[in-house]
């Protein structure tokens, strides 16, 4: 029984150490190892829930021997790692947000990656009227107005930060029964806003993802202000050491190559009919 | 309805065609858990037993935050361990976060006091007289402590399985320390919740499926020397 016991007990650890001799992805390129070969990546959900990445990723390793550590969290998470120096590289899409970032000096060389759009969707029978609505803040103080069921992330991402501005220009200020949080993900926000048959903002790529499984139809679309901007920076070595700006910078390097702007443009056609990003590295 | 018998299905081909990634995240899941429930029985059983002799002014304070941290939450254990191992964090230099090493902490600091709280009342449960017996036997301190530990081996062995149920089961701090890398340190639990915000449902009902079948085979394989050489 003892002895049995303690096989048993030592069975994980031994499976620990023979597990860890796998974990690395060499380089097949045969270039020289870079000198610290690990990338902490902060990331908003959207670029994992969309797949992008998973596409990404793998390439960047492979062309370059460095291994991508992708921490997807909501972008208030991502920038905060970044200001506290616990991320190499950010891609996150809160332009505003960066900008503090880039002027307190936490984040360096910041670039424009690629942008899709917000896109307000709703229950086809579209209790607040909105559809085909042009002006986004108006859609939304109709919404209030009628007090129809709308969801918020309310988790300080990207997306919520948008929202919160577009209630900012709707002169309302969301709240009462109508107006619920979420405190989630845009997947797991888009599944509850369907079930309840509300209304919410999300992504256009992340919606067409989950177009299938969801009882939501694109409602208002194409304002200006539905813009959905992705930046990559570095966060800056000088302030934060420990940094691993070599591999940040070789990061962002390659996400505005243009063979990977390709490869991001192309993403999504075969499977939505519509690419879910569009590239545009080097614009302001 | 049909998302569960989906997942079913899924579950069914992806333990059958031993897909790679499965089956890296379930060796994953074991190896972390494992190692986990393996700490917390060196910190907890002692710990228990100690609490369980021991006389000592407090004792019953000690015992009531033992048996708070039975239900200690997983999402408060893994911001602390984040905000230890965080580079910005005191441990930061060590580089442990978003490593399985992090998440064995995590788990651990989950199972120790399910460990510690099941130990102190197995030993508690055994009759005083035994231990008053082995004194007057002569038994050294260390000598009684095995005697009890053996008498008790198939209640330690429930605090065991309970540790493991812990750490296997819980997904915050994983999520929080780990960062669910793939290839690195996505577990059963963490890649549930990834395939389920990605829409994939019947996926991620596979995946707990998995998550399920592990942890009975788990407790399986300590049931079974828990209940050996029972006696009528």
């Amino acid at each position: 029984m003892r002895r049995s016991l303690a096989c048993l007990l030592v069975l994980p650890v031994l499976l620990t150490a023979c597990g860890s001799g796998t974990a690395p992805t060499a380089s097949q390129s045969g270039e020289a190892k870079p000198s610290n070969p690990t990338i902490l990546l902060a990331t908003t959900t959207s670029t994992q829930d969309s797949g992008l990445l998973d596409l990404l990723v793998p390439d960047f390793e492979e062309k370059t021997g460095y291994t991508v550590k992708v921490i997807a969290v909501g972008t208030g998470a991502a920038l905060a790692m970044g200001e506290r120096g616990d991320a190499d590289v950010l891609l996150v899409h809160a332009p505003a947000a960066e900008m503090k970032l880039v002027e307190s000096g936490d984040v360096v060389d910041r670039r424009r990656v690629m942008h899709n759009d917000f896109v307000l969707v709703g229950p086809a029978e579209d209790p607040a009227q909105v559809k085909g609505m042009t002006d986004a803040a108006a859609a939304l103080k109709r919404i209030a107005q009628t007090q129809a069921l709308f969801i918020s992330r309310g988790d300080d991402s990207g997306t919520h930060k948008k929202e919160k501005a577009l209630w900012q220009e709707a002169g309302v200020q969301p709240a009462g029964a109508w107006y619920q949080e979420s405190g989630q993900g845009m997947g797991a926000t888009l599944k509850i806003a369907s079930e309840k048959g509300a209304y919410t903002l999300t992504d256009r790529g992340t919606y067409l993802h989950l177009r299938d499984k969801l009882d939501l139809a694109i409602l208002v679309e194409g304002d200006d202000r539905l813009q959905n901007i992705y930046h990559v920076m570095v966060v800056n070595p000088q302030k934060h050491p420990g940094v691993n700006a070599e591999g940040a910078k070789a990061f962002a390097d390659y996400l505005t190559d243009p063979e990977t702007q390709k490869v991001i443009g192309e993403y999504g056609k075969d499977r939505f009919g519509q690419p879910l990003f569009f590239p545009d590295a080097g614009q302001e | 309805m049909e998302v569960v018998l989906e997942g079913l299905q899924q579950a069914f081909w992806l333990i059958l065609r031993r897909d790679p990634a499965v089956v890296e995240i379930t060796l994953r899941t074991l190896q972390v858990s494992g190692t986990a429930t393996l700490i917390s029985l060196l910190l907890g059983v002692p710990l228990g037993t100690a609490l369980a002799l021991g006389r000592f002014p407090g004792r019953r304070l000690v015992v009531s935050l033992v048996n708070t941290g039975m239900g200690l939450p997983p999402v408060v254990v893994g911001l602390f361990v984040a905000l230890m191992l965080w580079r910005s964090g005191p441990l930061g230099r060590l580089g442990l976060i978003y490593t399985p090493l992090a998440m064995v902490i995590a788990q651990a600091v989950i199972a120790a006091p399910i460990v510690a709280g099941v130990s102190l009342a197995a030993i508690q449960q055994l009759d005083p007289r035994l231990h008053l017996q082995l004194l007057g036997l002569g038994a050294s301190r260390g000598q009684l402590v095995l005697v009890l530990w053996w008498e008790a081996r198939r209640s330690l062995m429930a605090a065991a399985m309970a540790g493991f149920g812990g750490a296997i089961s819980e997904v915050g701090a994983s999520m929080m320390v780990g960062g669910n890398i793939v290839g690195q340190t996505r577990v059963l639990t963490t890649a549930t919740v990834l395939e389920t915000s990605k829409g994939n449902f019947d996926l991620a009902m596979a995946l707990g499926l998995i998550l399920l079948l592990l942890a009975y085979l788990v407790t399986l394989a300590m049931t079974w020397l828990q209940q050996s050489g029972r006696t009528g």
